[in-house]
């Protein structure tokens, strides 16, 4: 079993305000240092236990690449420490060490060996590899006839040839066609419940949630949040929506789960409530029956354009359903502070069974990224229940009709 | 330090012959002739110098009777010298040809020099065969000194392959390197006696050139297959301290620098 331990990783680059002055100090002995350090890593440190899987989030720039290359080895850290133990794989870049005029087989000989594998082992991995790529005769054939989506296949069936006792995968995975995503990310699964330790950089919400448990977030070269995946995404979240002027809040909610709410506060929630049929207030719902949301907002200064939006989560934190009031042509104009609204959504509740929430956002515009007066995950809990139509699966409720013929 | 570059080397070795293999095979591929162009080229070369140097243009060197002895001589050098010239080209470039390799995986970076100077050593070895076939052809048969070429090349390797280390390190960081070998390779190779036998130099230019390292190891050639003797050893003692000192530079510098070659890249 392997795990990561990294503690207070560091990493700089020296940048010299010459080419001379850095000949100056390679030259000159015992001479002062004439670079200075861009520290684009500080201060890093986490542990992912054995057959643990973790996510790591942030925007461009963060220091999520350096980290991995450091955690990779291919650069090393500054100052800190890093230990990590067992076999390790990356998925950064696929295809490395390819040839376009050789064959796939030829290739994958190549790339095996770069990734340290011996010729036996790539003899008795290779019917495994073929099988894995699907990309039938083409095997033997030169890569450069090859779609950039089967030069992807066959770059995945190497690098994940064997089961690593680390896998270490940036975002670059999501290439090639969705047949293949799907195979690959089962693979990574796969290798997850066989014991692999995992380490997945993304921005992509689902495959986080989804794979990870636990996530880190970085910003600025700094590890600003580390906890479930699915307070990280929200955090990271709300900040993308920020960024400058305002303050991201989190609470802890009854049920353990934290609430992030972020925003200008120009216009805010005063409240929100699920309405049944009979207009009380509820937070159990029978499927299929009519609901209403409805939202108080206050508007606390004078802004041009509101739009109201909800999103409603399962509880893994997918999204199963989200409109707003610009996508249905509803938006306000002109609000003067002290005004109220009330905004009434109507929907039947045709889903599955389970916990969900809902997120609100009060924007400007279509999305929150660009002015958010409020953003508020879980702003409301409810459970569907099914006592009157038959036990179905799945997160939606079709109220499919059946007829059968028989002969 | 060198056992663990030797070791990382050893368990990548199946990774250095398949890329020496590859960069061999890729050179021709999709040729009509394919591998028949790797003797080819160096063949008409040969023929160039001999012929056309000594049939022609008549040259001849002093003290030789055979008229094929001037195209000898030079073959003998020139070919040796394209070997190591090679060897140092390609190892001034090694670290930035494969930056983004370097940048993207993780493997003993070891692997590049040694695979640079082991596919030089495959081309030379085709031309060097072709050049001694052409002397039994031509009935210049070489004598038992030939054996003398096996060390030679030893040391011809770790002389360039250490040099083209250090510099293929200070180019990643100094790009100016790259430019300032050409012009010091040219000067080298016509400080080096290749074309013209060092007794027909200035006697004053001759002092100098003997002090240049490549002069004994073209010479030691020159005796081998032009006069079928056994090369000066103490004439190569001097190179190969050099060359030595070399090495175990480019060591500590591929140490000191292998990490922040990466970050330079």
């Amino acid at each position: 079993m392997s795990e990561i331990q990294v503690v207070n990783l560091g990493k700089a680059y020296k940048t010299y305000p010459s080419q001379w002055a850095r000949l100056a100090e390679w030259l000159i002995p015992n001479s002062k240092p004439r670079h200075e350090l861009k520290w684009v890593l500080t201060d890093i440190s986490f542990h992912i236990k054995p057959g643990e899987a973790l996510g790591v989030v942030g925007m461009n720039g963060a220091g999520k690449s350096t980290l991995l290359k450091i955690l990779t080895g291919t650069t090393q850290a500054t100052s800190g420490h890093l230990s990590a133990t067992g076999r390790v794989a990356a998925l950064l870049e696929l295809g490395m060490g390819f040839h376009p005029d050789f064959t796939g087989r030829q290739n994958v000989y190549m790339a095996g060996q770069l990734l340290g594998l011996s010729m036996e082992e790539l003899h008795t991995l290779m019917p495994s590899i073929e099988a894995f790529a699907e990309i039938g005769e083409y095997m033997d054939h030169p890569l450069r006839t090859y779609s950039s989506g089967m030069q992807m296949r066959l770059a995945f069936s190497v690098a994940t040839a064997q089961r690593p006792d680390i896998l270490i995968v940036d975002e670059a995975l999501s290439v090639g066609d969705s047949y293949f995503q799907h195979k690959s990310f089962d693979r990574i699964r796969q290798f997850r419940k066989e014991g692999t330790t995992l380490l997945i950089v993304s921005h992509d919400r689902q495959s986080i949630q989804s794979v990870c448990d636990r996530a880190i977030l970085l910003n600025k070269g700094n590890l600003v949040m580390e906890g479930p995946p699915e307070e990280v995404m929200d955090y990271y979240g709300a900040m993308m929506a920020e960024r400058e002027q305002n303050t991201i809040r989190q609470e802890r909610l009854d049920n353990g789960k934290v609430r992030t709410i972020s925003g200008t506060g120009e216009a805010s929630i005063s409240s929100v409530v699920l309405l049944d049929e009979q207009g009380k207030a509820t937070e159990v719902i029978e499927v299929g029956s009519p609901v209403t949301l409805e939202v108080r907002v206050d508007i606390n200064s004078d802004i041009p354009r509101l739009v109201l939006g909800f999103m409603i989560k399962d509880r893994m934190g997918q999204a199963i359903y989200g409109i707003n009031t610009h996508r249905l042509n509803r938006e306000l104009i002109d609000l003067k502070a002290g005004d109220k609204v009330v905004y009434r959504y109507a929907f039947p509740a045709n889903i599955g069974k389970g916990h969900y929430s809902i997120a609100l956002s009060l924007s400007r515009l279509d999305s929150h990224i660009d002015t958010n007066y409020e953003w508020r995950d879980f702003a409301l809990v409810f459970h569907i229940i099914n006592s009157t139509q038959p036990d179905f699966v799945g997160a939606a409720w079709l109220d499919s009709s059946l007829d059968i013929q028989r002969s | 330090m060198i056992p663990d570059l030797l070791r990382a080397a050893w368990g990548y070795r199946g990774f250095i012959y398949g890329s020496v293999k590859r960069e061999f095979q890729s050179r021709y591929r999709n040729s009509l002739l394919g591998a028949l162009w790797n003797i080819i080229n160096p063949l008409a070369m040969i023929i160039v110098y001999t012929v056309i140097f000594s049939q022609l243009m008549q040259a001849r060197l002093p003290g030789v009777e055979n008229n094929l002895a001037y195209g000898i001589f030079l073959c003998s050098g020139l070919l040796t010298w394209g070997f190591f010239q090679e060897m140092i080209a390609r190892g001034q470039g090694v670290f930035l040809d494969n930056g983004n390799m370097l940048k993207k995986l993780s493997f003993p970076r070891i692997t590049l020099p040694i695979i640079s100077v082991l596919s030089s050593l495959v081309n030379f070895s085709i031309i060097f065969s072709l050049f001694i076939g052409f002397l039994v052809v031509t009935g210049n048969y070489p004598n038992i000194s030939i054996l003398a070429i096996f060390p030679l090349i030893l040391l011809q390797i770790l002389f360039a392959m250490s040099l083209g280390i250090i510099l293929g390190v200070l180019n990643v960081f100094f790009r100016d390197i790259g430019q300032f070998m050409g012009v010091v390779l040219q000067f080298w190779f016509w400080f080096t006696p290749i074309i013209y036998p060092l007794n027909v130099a200035p006697k004053q230019a001759q002092e100098w050139i003997v002090l240049n390292p490549m002069t004994s190891v073209a010479q030691a050639y020159q005796g081998v297959f032009v006069y079928g003797k056994w090369p000066d050893w103490y004439s190569l003692w001097p190179t190969f301290a050099i060359a030595l000192i070399l090495f175990v530079v480019a060591l500590r510098l591929f140490r000191k620098r292998a990490g922040e070659i990466v970050d330079e890249l």
